[in-house]
């Protein structure tokens, strides 16, 4: 096998993640155990109070009534064999918690990125084809609108117009209460419900990948390659999304794979504002609970879901422009 | 001889006979009436998730909503505070009060058929005694309870304790079923996440972890022709909007708990569909307070807490922050519970009188007008209102030369941790008063709950009078006398102010007009909700 091969270069991706992943571990935990917050001392002012022999009793269940280095070698122990522990307050398994929940968050994020990536790309292409015209001054203002715009004002808004004043959506939830339906039934309850809270992420990033298109594109459009498939008399279409538009996705993916940590960041909010049932909610939570395991076991998750997103953005590059693949 | 005694047998017969059929006739009327009222529908409530749904380790409403219907307790109570037979169809109290007799409804049963009987109440006591916050002060006089008899439980007191009667209710005795329950770490039971076998009228269906949790009428329920509604659903809706939206467009039939806030009342009250009510949370007695740490100069000076206390403008703060949802307080206790004390003396807002203080208490103004800095905590999670109120208590001080700053604390647990640790110098938060003076008054200012323990005396409040008096109460039978010395308790702490009491808030309840019969005594919605309708229900059986 070549050095330059894909299959060596994903390797050697995984192997320099290892060391950051295991850094991410460790940083977590200095600073978590360094915040303010007692999670026995919030354990017991959720429950309402109770003795000081019950503080003690929690403290030692949740063992923090070991040494902070005595902690973390537990810890790190049952982290490489891949145990994450137990949520303090939800009394479940970490990992469990989190693939219970990553769904909901992965489904909200692809749905908004993928509105992001479609809608920008195409008003991007528009405004690139006319670049002095009303429709591109329009389209730019939008997407600088939309980039403003913070996104639980955005969520809000949304919820008023399509839940309450022209009510098309529900305004809460992952799906109806107790829905008892078919497969199908039960998919259609949740797009229906993903609508508002999917929108609301991918509208933010609308401008920002319609921008990038735009200027993309303009930069390819007056290739000469461009020039000669025209004269060639290929249909517009053609040289627009088969040619040209191959040759300007290249940013738009580097974008979507840097762009995705703020998707997962932005879901926090959003999530929080439409009760979707998500990792982001779930984050949110445990930190105001400081439960300790939990948020470890997320921050870890995100992590090796940022490196990995990064590692198969580099992949798609080489699989879409041939040169970096023979480098 | 013969002849009498077939006769008498005949007598005997005849009796019987007439005696069944007018319990035959008493069960078809009360059969009769329930058939008039509608059953069906599902009651959707929307609060906050909880951790568990176990009533006997947390005080906390989240749990306490779903749990009182999943769970039986032996007593409810009525809006005069006064004991109503549930799974206890009588009892007895025995004249030294050392005694009480409870006589469990026979033929109530758990979810899974099998019978609730005096075992399964001994356990949940032990169980809540044991776990419950307020397990010490409410059943610490209780030595052991006795089960003569399956349907028979015998609380035996070492000492007369009225709080223990008054604390038996299913928000801190549920009764469980032993049989699921006595195995293994009662903290981390499976049950408390999946509670498949209960007590109540209600049984356990769905807890979809971040969305719902949806229970369903148990058809065996002790309590003949109840509960009328189908299902009830808990949804957790964490957005204050959404929530209001839920509300207006009929998806959310109650909220409850001030869950909605007060920007959106106005509002709501004009939906003709919708009803509110401020009544139903008078057994956790809610009030507004703040706490100050004893420990920390000045205000170790008692006329210093005073002059705080006339700084602040409880008028204002009711009609401009709090929408008018809110009465002043007028004692230690609010002014709903049975022991409050209504002729203590005001501390009216008058910034001349507070001045006064400050100059006698020797803390004079310096050359920057300002006498003493202060800081200030607050309940995070508490709504605008609280923040409000510390900002607008600021303006306040700042008349009369305290510079107070306000120390928002970034989320719940550093609040919480700093309570705990007695780091604060004032404390804006909202206790409750709970049923009974013996838990309220005693976990907040005996010597003995001086502990790095939030929501116990963490003022570092030592009076040994306050000690004696709350020890003797705790102890008295008759209501007259425990009243008496309540009255004086709150003499000496209206006087010594451990605590500015501010404003008892008014928690409102929005409920959907469809649906009837939702509970509005002391404990509102954290009773049964077996005699609840919906009036689009079908009628008939």
């Amino acid at each position: 096998m070549s050095f330059n091969s894909l299959g060596f270069y994903v390797l050697r991706r995984i192997l320099q993640a290892v060391p950051v992943a295991i850094g991410i571990v460790l940083l977590i935990f200095i600073l978590l155990r360094l915040a303010p917050g007692d999670p026995a001392m919030v354990y017991i002012g959720e429950a309402g109070g109770a003795s000081e022999e019950t503080l003690k009793e929690v403290r030692k269940e949740f063992g923090l009534d070991k040494s902070l280095s005595e902690q973390l070698f537990i810890y790190g122990k049952k982290f490489l064999i891949g145990d994450f522990g137990y949520s303090y307050f939800q009394g479940k398994p970490v990992l469990d918690l989190i693939l219970e929940k990553v769904g909901a968050t992965a489904l909200l994020v692809l749905t908004a990125m993928f509105i992001a990536v479609i809608i920008g790309v195409l008003t991007g292409v528009k405004a690139a084809k006319h670049p002095t015209s009303l429709a591109s001054a329009f389209i730019t203002t939008f997407s600088l609108f939309g980039f403003a715009m913070p996104s639980f004002w955005l969520g809000i808004m949304l919820l008023l117009a399509f839940s309450l004043y022209i009510p098309l959506f529900p305004g809460y939830g992952m799906m109806t209460a107790g829905h008892a339906g078919n497969t199908v039934q039960v998919l259609i309850d949740i797009l229906h419900h993903l609508v508002l809270p999917a929108s609301t992420l991918g509208i933010i990033l609308i401008g920002p990948f319609s921008r990038l298109s735009k200027t993309s594109m303009l930069e390819v459009i007056g290739s000469d390659y461009i020039r000669t498939a025209r004269a060639k008399g290929l249909p517009e279409h053609k040289v627009i999304f088969k040619h040209a538009l191959r040759n300007a996705i290249l940013p738009i993916l580097t974008m979507a794979g840097l762009q995705l940590g703020r998707l997962l960041a932005g879901a926090v909010l959003v999530e929080t504002v439409f009760s979707w049932p998500g990792m982001g909610r779930l984050m949110f939570e445990g930190i105001l609970r400081r439960d300790y395991p939990l948020i470890m076991g997320i921050l870890f998750f995100s992590s090796v879901v940022v490196i990995l997103v990064n590692l198969v953005t580099d992949v798609m590059y080489s699989v879409l422009d041939p040169r970096i693949r023979h480098r | 001889m013969k002849t009498i005694k077939r006769s008498r047998l005949k007598d005997v017969l005849v009796g019987v006979i007439i005696l069944l059929s007018i319990l035959g006739f008493m069960g078809s009327t009360s059969i009769a009436q329930t058939e008039k009222i509608p059953r069906g529908g599902t009651l959707k409530i929307a609060f906050m998730e909880p951790p568990h749904l176990n009533t006997a380790l947390t005080t906390g409403p989240p749990t306490g909503i779903p749990a009182c219907q999943l769970f039986a307790g032996l007593l409810q109570f009525d809006e005069k505070f006064q004991p109503r037979p549930y799974l206890a169809k009588k009892w007895e109290v025995s004249p030294d009060g050392l005694s009480y007799t409870f006589y469990l409804e026979r033929g109530a049963t758990f979810h899974d058929r099998k019978p609730i009987t005096s075992a399964d109440v001994a356990f949940s006591f032990e169980i809540a005694k044991k776990n419950h916050p307020y397990g010490e002060q409410a059943f610490g006089a209780v030595e052991k309870v006795e089960t003569p008899d399956p349907y028979t439980a015998v609380f035996k007191l070492k000492h007369p304790s009225p709080v223990c009667f008054a604390a038996i209710h299913p928000w801190i005795l549920p009764i469980l079923p032993k049989h699921i329950y006595s195995e293994g770490d009662i903290r981390k039971h499976p049950a408390n996440i999946n509670p498949t076998v209960g007590s109540g009228p209600f049984r356990f269906v769905e807890w979809k972890r971040g969305q719902y949790i949806i229970l369903e009428r148990y058809e065996n329920f002790f309590r003949q022709g109840k509960p009328y509604l189908d299902r009830i659903m808990i949804e957790f809706i964490t957005d204050p909007t959404a929530r209001t939206i839920a509300l207006e467009t009929g998806a959310i039939h109650i909220v409850p708990f001030s869950y909605t806030p007060y920007s959106d009342i106005g509002r709501l009250e004009k939906m003709p569909d919708l009803a509110m009510t401020t009544k139903g949370f008078e057994a956790i007695g809610p009030r507004s307070i703040i706490e100050i740490n004893l420990r920390k100069p000045p205000l170790n000076n008692v006329k210093v807490r005073k002059a705080i206390a006339h700084c602040l403008d409880r008028d204002f703060t009711i009609e401009n922050i709090l929408m008018g949802f809110a009465k002043p307080a007028i004692a230690p206790l609010r002014y709903t519970n049975p022991f409050c004390n209504p002729n203590l003396q005001k501390y009216e807002f008058n910034l001349s009188k507070a001045n006064q203080l400050l100059d006698e208490a020797g803390y004079k103004r310096g050359a920057d007008g300002i006498r003493f800095n202060l800081s200030i905590d607050f309940i995070p999670g508490g709504g605008p209102t609280v923040q409000a109120g510390c900002e607008f208590l600021r303006e306040q001080l700042k008349k009369v030369g305290i510079n107070l700053s306000l120390r928002p604390p970034p989320d719940w647990a550093t609040w919480v941790t700093r309570l705990s640790n007695w780091d604060f110098e004032l404390n804006s938060t909202a206790p409750g008063d709970q049923i009974d003076p013996a838990i309220g008054i005693d976990r907040s200012f005996t010597s003995k709950n001086i502990k790095n323990v939030a929501f116990t005396n963490t003022m570092g409040y030592s009076n040994a009078e306050v000690d004696r008096l709350c020890d003797e109460a705790r102890r008295e039978l008759s209501f007259e006398t425990r009243r008496k010395l309540y009255h004086r308790v709150q003499e000496i702490l209206w006087d010594e102010l451990p605590i500015i009491w501010n404003t008892d808030p008014e928690w409102t309840t929005f409920y959907n007009k469809d649906f009837v019969g939702l509970p509005m005594d002391i404990f509102g919605l954290l009773n049964p909700l077996d005699n609840v309708y919906w009036r689009k229900g079908k009628v008939g059986p």
